[in-house]
């Protein structure tokens, strides 16, 4: 007989299958059992979408590209936004990097357990694994106009610092976020259909309270702290400072951003967690 | 004891039905947060303990147990709650009452090809669909040429899924689940999919796996596979165990369970009684290509009704839907005066149903409001057609209808 572990398989050496209670249901062991399983949904995500689009990975460069090209006309070159003494196509380019992520992050988290719900209906794993390959797969798309901001940089001759050492911390910050985030949204979704519908207004005006299309100096000094409670603030910050070395290191506006994250993962994660008991009778 | 692997104590899952949506829209939410502006993040739906909604246990009070290496068949008609039982060991949901105890590594099989991707190539739906079935990817990796050649698709294994019939893709699909090799394994109804000769070759991988000491669980509507593979069985009714015993016992049982008690009132209110098929005694006599005609005889109660509808539809004994209709799409509402009987002719041209038993399930709403749910109705015998007379003519043939064709061969 073979006994070999199994990715998902394992599991206490008695399981107890009960009514849905309280927060004590998550299972962090089970999770970490089913990690082959992330990998494999997000294989499963970049190949079916690089086998039904035309152009494959030239869409993780052109939509970044055409969005600097227009930010830069309109806030840049016609409505002259201050850019912290960088080019404006490279001010732009630093913040969509992380931007875009964030809102494919959370586009694909928002849809992911509605679209698995054939196999959310016939086969157990932890539904965890959903949010968690949602916010996985657009790293790839990330990684890809990453390589064009090194082109766009030599081309401007701006040198990074020792400050770009920090800027795995600020794409950790990003994923951390899309991932709270993402969990509420792939909840509520399963639950409200209305969520699918809010989501894109959600991420345009999220945008323009995120420092995207401008500097955050541009915010009054004593609301800085206030402003730092979105995340995604202290993210864009954080990029455009750990790679260009110019504006001030967010440290402020970074403790918000962090605490402002854990609050989300941990909620995110309990109310997912809370859904997770129904989800299989209401999707 | 110890070597019991699987422990069900009072199991009970209960589900609200009737016309309300599957899902909520934020609207009714909104509406109701107004009064209890906390529940909004309380989505108990489903479960919901308030008596507005018409609901069914679809399993009351389940308790059995199971030793390893037992092979189990769960037997019970349509409705009886068995996928709902399988469905909550597979802790594809969760029970709402009871508790269920599991020593060992468990895998659940409750559809062919779960997971699969029509985009992907067989190559990497193998992967896939085995790793959401719970495989490593090692593991996987080492059984991929036993799979392949399970499956008989080595030419094919790299094009893409969507261009193979449906036959060859269930027959990777199920060459990947039979491949899981976890302690205790819960199956339902996939032996029903592939052609004859594939059936039996699953059937014998199922008895191996059997064979090696691991525990199986089995739902199956076809007597005959359940008891080549099974040893026990548990017979359920209405949500309940009737009986636990082996498995030759289980299906004298059920076939002994009498066809008209047969009939299952998920939803009665009393305001309506269905007193059966009139014309029952001469639907044993029809062919295939003879119109089905029912007479259902209904007495209502003391209230009056002002929009009744009907929807009806017919199963075979494979449990396949092959005829439903409602009576809201074919714009069809009658009044009902109280304490009045009354029949509904319900006629099926030439529906040219393939030979076996029939039954037919009602549900009668007034407005909406469900009044009476019955489903397993023993409905209709239809015999093969007098030119095709030999019974094994049909063995093998896993058509639903028997429709006139006529066959030739051209420029041979």
């Amino acid at each position: 007989m073979n006994l070999e572990p199994q990715a998902i398989g394992i599991t206490p050496a008695v399981l107890r299958i009960a009514p849905p209670g309280g927060w004590s249901d998550l299972s962090l062991g089970e999770l970490w059992h089913a990690r082959e399983l992330v990998y494999f949904f997000v294989w499963r995500d970049i190949k079916v979408r690089y086998k039904q689009t035309a152009i494959g990975a030239a869409w993780a460069v052109f939509q970044p590209l055409l969005t600097m090209a227009v930010f830069t006309l309109f806030f840049g070159r016609l409505a002259k936004m201050p850019s912290d003494g960088l080019p404006y196509p490279l001010f732009y380019y630093c913040a969509l990097l992380p931007w875009m992520y964030f809102a494919a992050s959370l586009q694909n988290a928002t849809n992911v357990i509605v679209e698995q719900q054939r196999v959310i209906t016939k086969v157990f794993f932890p539904r965890l694994v959903l949010p968690l390959s949602a916010v996985t797969s657009p790293l790839l798309d990330f990684a890809i106009s990453f390589l064009f901001l090194v082109l766009i940089m030599v081309y401007y001759g701006v040198r990074p610092s020792l400050s770009l050492l920090l800027l795995p911390l600020f794409l950790a910050l990003a994923i951390l976020t899309a991932l709270g985030v993402g969990l509420w949204l792939s909840a509520l979704n399963a639950i409200y259909r209305d969520i699918r519908y809010v989501v894109p207004f959600l991420v345009q005006f999220w945008m323009f309270a995120s420092p995207v299309a401008y500097p955050s100096s541009l915010v009054p000094e004593r609301w800085r702290w206030l402003y730092g409670l979105n995340p995604m603030a202290g993210v864009i910050e954080g990029f455009r400072w750990a790679l260009t070395s110019h504006g001030n290191p967010p440290s402020g506006l970074l403790a918000a951003s962090t605490l402002a994250v854990l609050l989300l993962v941990a909620s995110g994660t309990l109310y997912f967690q809370k859904m997770e008991g129904i989800v299989a009778d209401v999707v | 004891m110890s070597d019991i692997v699987i422990r069900a104590e009072k199991l009970s899952k209960k589900y609200r039905i009737g016309e309300c949506d599957r899902y909520l829209a934020l609207r009714d939410v909104l509406a109701r947060a107004l009064n209890a502006p906390c529940r909004i993040f309380h989505p108990r739906m489903p479960a919901s303990g308030n008596g507005n909604h018409p609901h069914i246990w679809a399993l009351k009070d389940v308790s059995f147990e199971v030793r390893q290496g037992e092979v189990l068949g769960i037997v019970g008609r349509n409705g009886a709650g068995k996928s709902t039982l399988l469905k909550i060991l597979a802790r594809v949901t969760k029970p709402t009452r009871g508790f269920a105890e599991i020593r060992g590594r468990m895998g659940s099989l409750l559809e062919v090809g779960t997971g699969f991707h029509n985009e992907l190539t067989g190559r990497e739906n193998v992967f896939l669909s085995g790793a959401i079935l719970g495989m490593s990817k090692a593991e996987i990796q080492r059984k991929f040429d036993e799979i392949v050649t399970f499956a008989e698709s080595e030419k094919f294994i790299d094009t893409p899924l969507k261009h193979y019939s449906s036959g060859m893709q269930m027959r990777l699909a199920f060459a990947v689940a039979a491949h899981l090799e976890p302690e205790i394994l819960l199956i339902d109804e996939v032996l029903a999919v592939g052609d004859f000769q594939f059936q039996k070759k699953c059937l014998g991988k199922m008895s191996d796996v059997a064979k090696q000491g691991r525990t199986i669980l089995f739902v199956s509507h076809n007597l005959q596979h359940a008891q080549a593979i099974c040893g026990s069985g548990v017979l359920l009714d209405g949500g309940k165990i009737l009986r636990q015993a082996e498995i030759s016992r289980i299906v004298r049982d059920y076939l002994a369970m009498a066809p008209y008690s047969g009939a299952n009132h998920r939803i009665d209110r009393g305001m309506l009684a269905f007193q059966g098929i009139s014309n029952r005694a001469e639907l044993d006599r029809v062919v295939p290509g003879d119109d089905l005609e029912f007479r259902l005889k209904f007495r209502s109660g003391a209230v009056p009704l002002s929009k009744v509808m009907i929807d009806f539809a017919l199963h075979n004994d494979r449990n396949e839907y092959v005829v439903h209709s409602k009576s809201r799409l074919l714009g069809f509402h009658f009044r009902v005066p109280a304490r009045c009987q009354f029949e509904i002719l319900y006629v099926i041209k030439r529906p040219q149903l393939a030979p076996g038993k029939y039954t037919l399930t009602i549900y009668v709403h007034d407005h909406g409001l469900p009044l009476l749910w019955v489903d397993n109705i023993d409905a209709c015998l239809i015999n093969a057609n007098p030119g095709f007379g030999i019974p094994e003519l049909f063995d093998g043939v896993s058509s639903s209808l028997l429709p006139e064709f006529t066959i030739q061969a051209e420029g041979a």
